[in-house]
């Protein structure tokens, strides 16, 4: 259990660097450092399929970041009020950490579950689906739904993406000079 | 070769690239094939083929990439995987309900095995391997873009 610790540590360090750091491809460096450390976590503890979506996912993140969005100016904002910003984040994460020690204690234990369906699928899923590795028989055989609902969160988004970055009926740079002048 | 008909990165990268492609893509081809007996499946092997055509077009410039994969063929796949995965979802139809598993299950630890999972395995790794070579694209032509105005802007 130790090394997954080191992972988490490592993540959080990643992820503070990432917000504090002031170059931005240092920025998105640490980024894919975080998702790397998040992926050799799920190896760790037996997810094989979640690690190797985790990677490529990770990976195709990276570049598009890198790729696209990098070179577009972004505004920073390193104006003052941080006395106010740290007492907001501070009051916050200590209402959040009341809740969740109220909250957490009904919970199970790690390892119990409150479902006890998933029992069923791993007795059975071998039988019923022929399929040897069981995540794939979950996810396409006995939860198709969520699938099927996010394969189509995947094609509404990718008409969502080119729909903003359309090129037919945009208007040009001189019509939007006229309308700034009204 | 002048600087202008040049486009994306050196010599080095691009003999590279040649190699290593083919290799990429076959290696999501498998995991997409393979989805229901290891570890892997649709949506993994679906990035990786992404990630080959990428890694073409970063290697080599859009003008060449474009000739090796249109942007028709990118929305044609992306539609015909959506519209596979519905359909292999009505054919549960035949014999009951919504999504039954209406193919014969095959012998387990074969590749042809499982019935309609490695259908399904195929229609999501076309719609999420199209779709997301399309977001990037759309995103690396808007960079394009931008830099055509900031050069009006300045001049």
């Amino acid at each position: 259990m130790i090394e997954l610790y080191i992972l988490l540590i490592f993540m959080i360090i990643g992820a503070i660097i990432a917000i504090e750091v002031k170059d931005l491809l240092s920025s998105v460096v640490a980024v894919g450092g975080v998702g790397m450390g998040l992926s050799m976590v799920f190896l760790i503890l037996k997810a094989p399929d979640v690690a190797i979506t985790q990677l490529v996912v990770e990976i195709l993140c990276l570049i598009i970041l890198i790729r696209a969005t990098l070179k577009v100016d972004l505004p920073f904002s390193t104006t003052g009020r941080w006395v106010l910003n740290t007492v907001i984040t501070v009051l916050f994460i200590s209402v959040f950490l009341f809740f969740a020690k109220t909250c957490l204690k009904d919970l199970p234990e790690f390892g119990y579950p409150l479902m006890r369906i998933a029992s069923t699928y791993l007795e059975q899923g071998l039988m019923k689906t022929g399929a040897v590795n069981l995540v794939s028989s979950i996810i396409l055989d006995f939860r198709a739904y969520d699938t099927l609902g996010e394969a189509t969160i995947l094609f509404t988004a990718v008409i969502g993406v080119f729909t903003v970055v359309r090129k037919q009926g945009r208007k040009e740079l001189n019509e939007k000079v006229e309308e700034e002048n009204e | 070769m002048s600087r202008e008909h040049e486009q994306g990165m050196s010599l080095i990268v691009k003999t590279i690239t040649r190699f290593t492609v083919g290799l990429i893509l076959l290696y999501g081809i498998y995991i997409i094939s393979h989805g229901h007996v290891s570890p892997g499946g649709g949506f993994a092997g679906g990035v990786i083929i992404a990630l080959s055509i990428i890694h073409l077009m970063l290697a080599y410039g859009k003008d060449i990439t474009f000739k090796k994969v249109p942007r028709k063929t990118v929305s044609f796949f992306e539609s015909t995987g959506a519209i596979l995965f519905l359909g292999i979802a009505l054919l549960g139809f035949l014999g009951g309900y919504f999504f039954m598993n209406v193919l014969p299950k095959g012998e387990s630890f074969k590749l042809f095995s499982a019935g309609i999972i490695p259908l399904c395995n195929i229609a999501i790794s076309l719609k999420v391997g199209a779709g997301l070579f399309g977001i990037f694209l759309v995103l690396v032509l808007l960079k394009f873009k931008v830099e055509i105005k900031d050069k009006n802007k300045s001049g």
